[in-house]
């Protein structure tokens, strides 16, 4: 929802940092200006009054000067600082995940968003999320580059093949906003794109409730790791399992094999799954095959909910409104018979 | 004035041979080793790519008049982007400054008779006809879609477009640069006229050393990464992909290792050439000559520390983000420095404003919005929002069209008395540098609002509230297409019916002054001993000015 003026010249504000990379917008527009002000009166300034009065003059000629070199070397430096520093400041903002954030899983493909909620709710090319929750996105892509860009929020990050990158928002105001592809990705990439829709949170709710919740990514994950990939066979079982042992590590050091440690992100059990001998967990042989070309993205996503779910991290959304309600016919209609659309179907 | 014999009538008592027409066969220009022939024939060359590049640009801006994809089809569309700026980075904004003004000037401005290695320099120009030939051919056979930034795994594993000739053809283009790079370094080291010491240099010269040393160090990377890619995409080896194995990030370092150092290589000439126009029209000696050759170093070498800079929402590691954007605001002060110098240098100077002073006050005001966006981009909390959206599109442009365009327009003007012996329109010249300057801003200038607002590069179609800056910024490219293509009509129609410049049209000290127009084949007839400081307008420099004076006076309406 753009406003209405003729030529809007700022997006909406509609992430809690979002002022703070306005605020560093106008200080660099204030720097500018500062700088080009008296450069430009300087060059008019001089341009006509010593304007050429004979031709093939000699005027007179001045020599450098170390002390205006090094005020004008000094002054510019420091003023770049400055920016660095407020740059780096609201940067630390954007990219500091918070703890208590809900979960959302991203897979970009040529040329769509398939999202689903930690709660189960698949959407594509839209999101839907309620005002004045720390949002979290754990994005990955099955073909190309992509760029989940939100300008409304004020963030975006490249969606790389082959690992997780995140982004996180808390959005301060109700409205729907573009969602942009922002990273080249071939034939319909300008068409990569759709709305992101915040909802206050009895809306939300409602939302979630007329939307078919299908399994949560942990269920999902809990279905693959004991029945489909029949990774508990080693991975469960207690003290004499013949895999690392998974309860309790998300986030944690884990010793490696070699001696080296490593933190078990996402990242890390994403890819223990696929390449499962390149960081071997110190005690365990390496027998554990990979699991590469045999599931897919949104399966390792729901793989990688269900890993972290044994450390007791659910990262679900708080609501209640999580019950299953496919007969449900929703108010919300129309947002609902697109998130309704099964995601496999698009493939 | 039409006829042959006015072309030795200026300043020369008889006809002698110059450089033109020291034989007039094809073989004579084909097989030649004189920097100056090759540097015309690079000329030529440069001109086509750039009007080729330039009729994309048009087709770009046309298709985002309308927000719909309309004009030309999606699949077209990213041809025309990526062709666009394959085009004018690899085979028109490289070569530009160096290979033609560098070529045929920087022997001359030091005095030497021609460059150290001249079959060397024929080389290159040929190497440059191969890569441009083949890159001509793959864009006719059905052309490339990736963006001119080759990003993998798109350009590797999902293009179906013709990734892998154009790449060949950008590999073996690399080489003339390396080997017109290496060729200048040596010239200036072993070649420069008894007298001409370093710090007599002009900094033109300087900033095509400091432009040769990155063409060298950096060209190779590019090399490197495109034959990667080439290996992957054809043998299916695992580098970059990471279905297969590797790593698209990797790909992102290797090819901005080359392409961030490549935008100085965009851009120090352009500086240089501004240097020797604020000065000479300002008959000033440039301020803080020292500062300005060293910055130009400075400048290259800092320059290959900040590739990181492109990458910051790419996925590498914020710790690296915030080191890359650290040093690029360390790389920005050498360039406030030679912006605060050139302005010094007009204080109480005698400032003319004909058509390539004019083109030199142009860049510093583009030159200045360029850097200013620079810093934006390069704070990194800011450039989350503003990286990959028309703020960049618009940013790269003031620096490389309004820097090294311009500043290759306003020495093109400069000397090209030099090259052809004759004198352009002035009148037309001016009204032309204007025409740019207001069209360049009303492109470029609402692109800088369209990027806040978040609208991303390369995209086709966009949402209707952001048309009405789109269609300023179309508005202004025609604009800007009219001041281009001026130069074209008249600096061609004075070869023929343009007034003989005469040796020294404006009276200026640099040795390129000083020989006749144009030189003759071996630049010099006797070698110079260079007694004078760089930029001395005063009569130490040997000129004589009080005759020029006088030859003018009579007819002061100038």
């Amino acid at each position: 929802m753009q406003t209405s003026s003729w030529v809007p010249l700022f997006p909406e504000q509609a992430s809690t940092f979002a002022w703070q990379v306005d605020a560093l917008y106008a200080y660099l527009i204030v720097i500018s200006i500062a700088f080009t002000i008296p450069i430009v009166a300087a060059i008019f300034f001089f341009a006509i009054k010593y304007r050429e009065k004979e031709k093939f003059a000699t005027p007179e000629e001045m020599h450098g000067s170390i002390v205006l070199e090094t005020v004008w070397s000094i002054i510019p430096f420091v003023i770049s600082m400055t920016i660095f520093l407020g740059g780096a400041i609201v940067y630390y903002n954007q990219f500091r995940v918070p703890d208590d954030s809900m979960d959302v899983y991203v897979v970009g493909k040529q040329w769509m968003w398939k999202l689903q909620h930690g709660t189960g709710q698949r959407e594509i090319n839209e999101l839907h999320v309620p005002v004045g929750r720390n949002v979290k996105l754990t994005m990955t892509t099955e073909d190309t580059l992509h760029d989940f860009s939100i300008p409304a929020f004020r963030t975006k990050a490249d969606v790389v093949p082959g690992r997780y990158t995140y982004i996180w928002f808390n959005a301060t105001k109700p409205g729907k906003y573009h969602l942009f592809c922002a990273e080249y990705c071939g034939l319909n990439h300008s068409g990569m794109g759709g709305y992101v829709y915040v909802m206050e949170q009895r809306d939300f709710d409602n939302w979630l409730s007329g939307t078919e919740s299908g399994q949560t990514p942990v269920e999902a994950g809990k279905d693959l790791f004991e029945n489909k990939l029949g990774c508990a066979s080693c991975h469960a079982g207690g003290a004499d399992q013949r895999g690392a042992k998974l309860e309790g590590i998300f986030n944690k050091d884990v010793k490696l094999v070699g001696g080296q440690s490593v933190v078990a992100d996402e990242a890390y059990i994403r890819n223990s799954i696929l390449n499962p001998s390149s960081q071997v967990v110190e005690g365990f042989q390496p027998i554990m095959p990979t699991f590469k070309g045999q599931v897919t993205e949104e399966q390792l996503v729901s793989l990688v909910a269900y890993i972290k779910s044994l450390s007791g991290v659910t990262g679900t959304t708080t609501s209640s409104a999580a019950t299953p309600a496919a007969a449900n016919t929703s108010t919300h209609s129309n947002t609902a018979g697109n998130a309704n659309t099964p995601a496999s179907s698009n493939k | 004035m039409q006829n042959v014999d006015a072309i030795g009538s200026g300043i020369s008592e008889q006809p002698k041979l110059n450089y033109l027409t020291n034989g007039f066969t094809l073989k004579s220009w084909l097989l030649t080793k004189d920097h100056k022939r090759i540097a015309i024939m690079y000329l030529i060359t440069v001109s086509l790519f750039f009007m080729a590049g330039g009729i994309y640009a048009s087709v770009i801006r046309l298709e985002l008049l309308t927000p719909a994809s309309d004009l030309v089809q999606t699949a077209t569309y990213n041809k025309v982007f990526t062709q666009h700026g394959i085009l004018m980075i690899f085979f028109f904004l490289i070569p530009s400054i160096p290979a033609v003004l560098g070529n045929f000037l920087l022997p001359i401005m030091i005095g030497a008779k021609d460059l150290a290695l001249p079959r060397i320099n024929l080389l290159s120009l040929y190497i440059y006809w191969i890569g441009g030939a083949l890159t001509i051919y793959a864009l006719m056979q059905g052309g490339v879609d990736t963006g001119w930034t080759f990003y993998t795994p798109y350009s590797t594993t999902f293009s179906n477009t013709y990734v892998m000739a154009v790449g060949l053809g950008i590999f073996i283009n690399g080489f003339s640069s390396i080997l017109t790079g290496l060729n200048f370094i040596v010239t200036v080291h072993t070649m420069r006229a008894p007298g001409m010491t370093w710090f007599r240099l002009p900094l033109f010269v300087w900033a095509q050393y400091a432009t040769s040393l990155v063409m060298i160090l950096g060209t190779p990377v590019i090399a490197i990464t495109v034959l990667l890619l080439a290996i992957e995409r054809t043998v299916k080896v695992g580098i970059f992909d990471p279905s297969i194995g590797g790593d698209p990030i990797l790909f992102q370092h290797m090819f901005w290792f080359y392409s961030h150092p490549a935008v100085y290589i965009m851009v120090l000439p352009g500086m240089g050439v501004v240097s020797e126009l604020i000065s000479n029209f300002s008959r000033k000696k440039i301020f803080g000559y020292e500062f300005i050759a060293f910055s130009s170093i400075a400048i290259a070498v800092f320059g290959f520390l900040v590739w990181g800079h492109h990458m910051f929402v790419s996925g590498q590691s914020i710790y690296a983000g915030l080191v890359f954007s650290f040093l690029t605001m360390v790389v920005a002060v050498p360039s406030a420095i030679k912006m605060f110098n050139w302005a010094a240098t007009l204080y109480k100077g005698s400032i003319s404003f004909d058509t390539p002073m004019l083109y030199g006050l142009g860049f510093m005001g583009l030159f200045l919005i360029g850097g200013l966006t620079g810093l934006f981009l390069g704070a990194i909390g800011l450039t989350v929002h503003l990286t990959d959206t028309y703020f960049v599109v618009a940013h790269f442009h003031y620096v490389m069209v309004g820097g090294q365009v311009i500043a290759y327009l306003g020495g093109i003007h400069y000397w090209w008395p030099k090259m052809t012996g004759k004198m352009y329109s002035e009148f037309w010249g001016k009204i032309s540098a204007m025409l740019v300057f207001v069209g360049f801003n009303l492109t470029f200038g609402p692109q800088f609002i369209l990027g806040y607002l978040g609208m991303p590069r390369r995209y086709a179609s966009y949402p209707e509230e952001l048309q009405v800056l789109n269609i300023f910024s179309t508005a202004g490219a025609s604009v800007l297409g009219v001041g281009m293509l001026m130069p074209v009509i008249y600096l061609l129609h004075s070869l023929v019916w343009g007034k003989p410049a005469g040796d020294n049209p404006w009276m200026l000290p640099g040795l390129e002054w000083r020989t006749s127009s144009p030189p003759p084949t071996e630049n010099f007839e006797k070698m110079p001993v260079v007694t004078w400081e760089a930029y001395e307008f005063g009569e130490e420099s040997g000129l004589d000015l009080e005759g020029a004076r006088n030859r003018v006076r009579p007819s002061t309406v100038a």
